[in-house]
């Protein structure tokens, strides 16, 4: 039987033990002497959070797969064993072997949204790995990171070995071979990596250097030993059918995020949203095949024992099975008595009636995410959703018993004005109307319920908005005031609730979004003022991270509130996630017009994603 | 027809609270392909019901839980109890799988008493002689003890509630082995027992982490009221 990292007076002293034991259903374990490199694969946050991620999943099946490799997992421990195990001097383990972290070939970091950063040198600080890895030696696991973060990863590019620009299916067996070679070799950690960032999509940072002109912009960027590339092209698996998806997902014991089967049923986005990032990371579009997902859904059940399955992509009512999908799965899942969670649909005739099979209408609610509260901010920022069909679908959805509305909204969109804030009001406010009009006093069950909510827009990297002002912390709280100000002289005022999200963390993970390696120091400084888990609203600390910046002598506004010019070479110009920068610029200009671009079925952008030579840029086309 | 299952609890499973194991056996049971019977309503449920919730950091030799499965049944209690150690992890094992009677109470309400086995856990010993105290401890007419809940705090006479109280040998090792009430009226925790014996015996305060506990077995009451007749709640099944 496996000995246990922590010992039992500890584990019965913190919050959910269950967090740092292991020995989940289908959670793998190798004999470590039978394989050649150990893995450890971390999301840096919480067991509940991290355990709810797919693409952990994904890749922690895929590695297993090999005979050659085990892949471990493990997460932030909570501030509570946090404490204990600095008090106490316990390295932080892998769930698995409950062996140090420090022993494994591999520490892989996922890293989904910038205000993990801190725990992420947590992360390393427990393990016992030196945070700058200008500092760690051949006794040092690689320290590897993906996700999306990765697509600006200089402001944490010190803390890393090597980043995975792209989909982790591709370039992980040529990796893990090279490093096999090399350690039967005895060669170098730096040769290792060198040579590690001559692989597609493989960057290794140390290597690299930004020179800075007089502005504190970018002057160039390139690597300082010869035979690196000059820029990253990100990784893709172009057939998204026939790759590895994970049958048996592990099954956690305490109740997790998404506690559920999630299929996959496409990556990708044809919209071209211009605020979203991920609508532009990951394009092209490519659907996984309805048929093999049908079968993945029984299979996957079966092997957990779940009770509930969800369908993940962006925009899934683009996905073109859709609705074959959704017949099967409610067919099926009523045999098994089994509930289906809906993603977020386009609200239609289809929608509402699975909508009508598998919610209680009474107690579920209609979702719309307009984004921008008025028609000419909604072009601006390309997002294809008018007026007239969130009424209709409104209409339709109250008139099939619905009467709670879920609107999502953006403040501090670029160049917006008085007039698109107060659309966000006035929209709830037709909403509401058309409730009253469409629902005779009789059918009522009270008032209508309407929740409009707004987060402070983040211009992110690789989005036409890249180039775009962020609103400083003041402009959002005025927003945010004058959307609620707006709400309370509708007529229907009771019937709309608003709620608007904390403008600290968004002022910062805009600065670490488009930041570049100077904010390094600012995250040690801010780690050492104890801070982890910012993006846990009691556990974030503006105070500290304002002192932070202002001991590193950093501006925030250089990397928010600054527009940055056409030409300006930006931190994460060296990557190429298939989107040119010169799509992306035309995409700018054409928002300022306020004109609209077709999405990739209707009319082909020409966003530069059809190199990769598959999904919907050849559609129909053979 | 209703079933119940006995099952162990060991090793690190001990760390799963009684809720995540309720829903450790909601997926293990579909997992195992039982065809368990659901409620009706809009969001059904199993129906499956849990003796006697074990604390974190308790080990069980007999734990149980009662489930209907629809007619005509798919397998018999061998190939049941096969089909879900199959789907087990380490830590929990299925001992028996037996049919009740219709008539059986369930699990919850049957529970009348409890067997543990308390070890000190290294370095925490109590330094009296404990192995000679405890049946002096025993002997007394009536031991109050201060039980606090949630709510309230009340004395309380614990003598009529241990049944059993004596010291044996575990792996080489004195352990005290006591069998107490478990009813949901009246359920003792060893701890409570352990306590109020180092109290007698002037010894500070016991230590949350000093005691290793498994529950041995659960038992339901035969007897006429006036008697106990403690019986295993396996025992009220059949296999079938
Ligand atoms: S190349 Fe055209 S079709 Fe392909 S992703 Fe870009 S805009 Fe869409």
């Amino acid at each position: 039987m496996r000995k246990l990292a922590l010992r039992d007076e500890i584990l019965l002293q913190v919050d959910k033990p269950a967090r740092y034991i292991g020995n989940e259903v289908n959670s793998v374990m190798k004999q470590k002497e039978e394989v050649k490199v150990r893995f450890c694969m971390c999301f840096p946050d919480v067991y509940e959070i991290g355990m709810s991620h797919l693409g952990i999943q994904i890749l922690y099946d895929m590695l297993n797969q090999w005979d050659d490799v085990w892949c471990e997992r493990v997460y932030s421990p909570w501030t509570d064993l946090d404490a204990i195990m600095r008090k106490e001097n316990i390295p932080l383990f892998a769930l698995e072997s409950q062996e140090p972290v420090k022993e494994f070939d591999f520490l892989g970091i996922t890293i989904q949204y910038e205000m993990c950063y801190t725990n992420i040198l947590q992360i390393l600080d427990l393990s016992n790995i030196p945070l700058c890895a200008a500092e760690r030696t051949e006794e040092d696991p690689i320290v590897i990171g993906g996700g999306p973060c990765t697509y600006n990863p200089e402001p944490i590019a010190e803390f890393f070995d090597l980043f995975y620009i792209g989909e982790g299916e591709t370039q992980y067996r040529p990796l893990l071979d090279l490093y096999e070679k090399h350690k039967e070799l005895g060669t170098s950690r730096r040769d290792f990596l060198m040579e590690a960032g001559k692989l597609p999509g493989i960057y290794a940072p140390q290597f690299y250097e930004p020179v800075y002109k007089e502005d504190g912009t970018i002057a160039s960027f390139s690597p300082t030993v010869e035979g690196l590339p000059q820029t990253i092209q990100k990784e893709i698996v172009m057939d998204v059918t026939d790759t590895y998806y994970p049958m048996k997902p592990v099954v956690p014991f305490i109740k997790v995020t998404q506690d559920r089967v999630v299929l996959e049923i496409q990556r990708g986005c044809i919209r071209g949203c211009r605020f979203c990032q991920a609508g532009q990371l990951y394009r092209p579009v490519r659907e996984r095949d309805v048929e093999v997902l049908k079968k993945y859904a029984v299979e996957m059940l079966k092997n957990t024992g779940h009770e509930e399955i969800s369908l993940s992509s962006l925009s899934s009512s683009d996905y073109s099975g859709l609705e074959e999908l959704v017949n099967f799965l409610i067919e099926e899942c009523k045999e098994r008595t089994v509930n289906i969670s809906l993603p977020s649909l386009r609200i239609d005739a289809f929608s509402l009636d699975v909508m009508s099979k598998v919610q209680d209408v009474k107690k579920s609610s209609l979702t719309f995410a307009p984004e921008a509260g008025s028609q000419r901010m909604r072009d601006v920022i390309n997002k294809g959703l008018t007026e007239e069909v969130i009424l209709k679908g409104a209409e339709e959805a109250f008139r099939g018993g619905w009467s709670r509305v879920k609107l999502y909204f953006m403040l501090g969109l670029p160049g917006e004005t008085e007039e698109d804030i107060r659309g966000i009001a006035e929209l709830s406010n037709k909403i509401a109307a058309v409730y009253y009009e469409t629902v005779p006093k009789e059918k009522r069950n009270g008032r209508c319920q309407i929740v409009a909510s707004t987060s402070f827009f983040i211009p992110k990297p690789f989005t036409p908005f890249q180039w775009a002002k962020q609103n400083t912390k003041q402009e959002f709280l005025d927003k945010a005031y004058l959307t609620k100000q707006s709400v309370m002289e509708q007529l229907n005022q009771k019937s709309i609730k608003y709620n608007w999200h904390e403008a600290d963390a968004s002022v910062l993970e805009g600065v670490l979004a488009r930041g570049d390696r100077r904010l390094a120091m600012v995250l040690l400084k801010v780690y050492e003022k104890g801070c982890i888990f910012d993006a846990w609203g009691e556990y974030f600390n503006n105070d500290a991270w304002m002192e932070a910046f202002e001991e590193c002598q950093v501006d925030i506004a250089f990397y928010t509130t600054r527009e940055r010019g056409l030409d300006e070479i930006f931190p994460w110009d060296f990557i190429d996630c298939g989107v040119t920068k010169e799509f992306l610029k035309r995409e700018w200009l054409k928002s300022q017009e306020g004109v609209v671009s077709p999405n990739c079925r209707m009319q082909c952008q020409g966003c530069g994603a059809n190199r990769f030579g598959g999904g919907v840029c050849y559609e129909n086309k053979n | 027809m209703k079933i119940r299952i006995k099952f162990r609890k060991y090793g690190s499973m001990k760390f799963i609270g009684h809720l995540d194991i309720m829903r450790y056996f909601q997926k293990a049971i579909r997992r195992a392909e039982i065809s368990i019977a659901y409620s009706e309503g809009f969001s059904p449920h199993q129906i499956m019901s849990f003796a006697a919730p074990l604390g974190v950091g308790l080990m069980s030799n007999g734990e149980y839980l009662d489930i209907v499965c629809r007619e005509p049944l798919t397998m018999n209690g061998t190939q049941m109890k096969e089909a879900m150690n199959q789907v087990m992890v380490e830590g929990v094992e299925i001992v028996s799988v037996r049919a009740l009677p219709e008539d059986a109470g369930n699990a919850m309400a049957s529970v009348a008493a409890a067997r543990y086995t308390v070890c000190f856990r290294e370095g925490y010993e109590p330094d009296f002689d404990w192995k000679s105290q405890l049946e002096k401890f025993y002997q007394k007419l009536t031991i109050p003890v201060i039980k606090q809940t949630k709510k309230s705090t009340k004395e309380l006479d614990l003598k009529p509630s241990i049944y059993e109280l004596f010291v044996r040998e575990e792996n080489g090792q004195a352990a005290i082995e006591m069998l107490v009430d478990a009813s949901s009226a009246g359920n003792i925790k060893p701890g409570l027992v352990l306590e109020a014996f180092y109290k007698e015996n002037g010894a500070d305060g016991l230590e949350e982490a000093a005691l290793l506990i498994t529950r041995e077995d659960t038992y339901g009451d035969r007897g006429t009221g006036e008697t106990h007749e403690f019986v295993p709640l396996e025992d009220f099944g059949e296999e079938f």
